[in-house]
């Protein structure tokens, strides 16, 4: 139990926890795009830019996550 | 079988005097030396209708003033901000887009680097690089409240971050208006530590997804060098488009919220 055997335990629980938000974040953000073209398809290109702006949001989280559990 | 993942830290290739320039180094410089190039051959031949490579720069161009404009709403501020918000963009996603090129993380020196002899790459995407990210935050981040500073005054610019002008305005108007006051000196303060966690979040998401993208292709090429990486490079293609995008609308919208008056910042974030 000392830091050597619980570092890689570190860098698995770090992003995998790290990763679990962001990605029902998306998820949430893909759906939400998703039932706004449905509804009105003609706005397709409108909804497309602002989704992706909010999916780079979101996946940023998960990269901070990626940062940590390189560095650890 | 070795791990070949590239380390966090870009490996210097040489040093000049005591100054280390990193692989990263070198590809930053290649897509300088490629825009210059650009900007020289753009500049010379000005026909008043025009074809071939002066189409497309125009072309270009005219389509991120259009896209800044419909974020600054105010076409004086939009070719105030067209520089460095184009330049951000173009160089960011030249950049990734050059790290993809076959040889980029692959063709190297075998030497010795940190204890163990590890395969050292000629070339690496110049965003996977933290330092170079973390430089475009800072100067998107400084710039921003330069500008600030100039286009609403000092005062009102501080106000923003330390605001004694609202307590000093509410003195007269009672204690509840004094509370507000006081309440939004704390928010003014804490838009400081907003304003670090900008300058961390751009550099970290621009170098989080560009380094993780040179780790999985090279754990792809590992498992399976030769129809696996092909999704993962189109992957990638996408990712640096989109990450050049996102910092670039970012830097763009806060170089529009510094040069709005206090109370108009909401239509900007929501434009972008």
């Amino acid at each position: 139990m000392d830091a050597e055997t619980l570092i890689p335990l570190a860098k698995a629980i770090a992003i995998g926890v790290g990763a679990l938000g962001p990605g029902i974040g998306i998820g949430l953000i893909g759906a939400k795009a998703m039932e706004a073209i449905g509804r009105n398809p003609e706005a397709a290109g409108k909804v497309f830019v602002p989704m992706l702006l909010s999916l780079a949001f979101a996946e940023a989280i998960a990269i901070y996550a990626l940062v940590v559990s390189f560095t650890l | 079988m070795e791990l070949l993942i590239p380390p966090a830290a870009a490996e210097p290739l040489f040093h000049v005097g005591s100054f280390p320039i990193t692989n990263a180094m070198v590809n930053g410089w290649i897509a300088v030396v490629f825009f210059v190039v650009v900007a020289f051959v753009a500049s010379r031949r000005k026909g008043l209708v025009p074809k071939g490579v002066q189409n497309l720069i125009e072309g270009t161009i005219e389509f991120m003033l259009t896209e800044t404009q419909k974020v600054t709403g105010d076409a004086k501020r939009a070719k105030q901000f067209l520089p460095i918000v184009g330049t951000i963009f173009l160089f960011i996603l030249f950049s990734n887009w050059l790290g993809l090129l076959p040889g980029t993380g692959s063709i190297g020196v075998w030497a010795l680097h940190e204890g163990s002899v590890e395969l050292i790459p000629l070339l690496r995407p110049a965003a996977s690089d933290l330092n170079l990210t973390l430089a475009m935050a800072l100067f998107a981040v400084i710039t921003s409240h330069i500008i600030g500073l100039a286009a609403v005054g000092p005062i009102n610019h501080i106000s923003k971050f330390v605001n004694l002008r609202g307590i000093l305005r509410s003195l007269k108007h009672g204690p509840m208006a004094i509370l507000v006051a006081v309440i939004e000196f704390a928010v003014g303060l804490l838009e400081i530590v907003s304003e670090m966690a900008k300058v961390l979040s751009l550099s970290l998401r621009l170098f989080g997804n560009i380094f993780a993208g040179e780790v999985l292709l090279t754990v792809m090429l590992g498992i399976f060098a030769y129809a696996l990486p092909i999704p993962f490079l189109f992957l990638e293609l996408l990712v640096g488009a989109i990450q050049a995008t996102v910092f670039a609308m970012l830097t763009l919208a806060y170089l529009t919220v510094a040069t709005q008056e206090h109370g108009h910042e909401e239509e900007a974030t929501a434009q972008a």
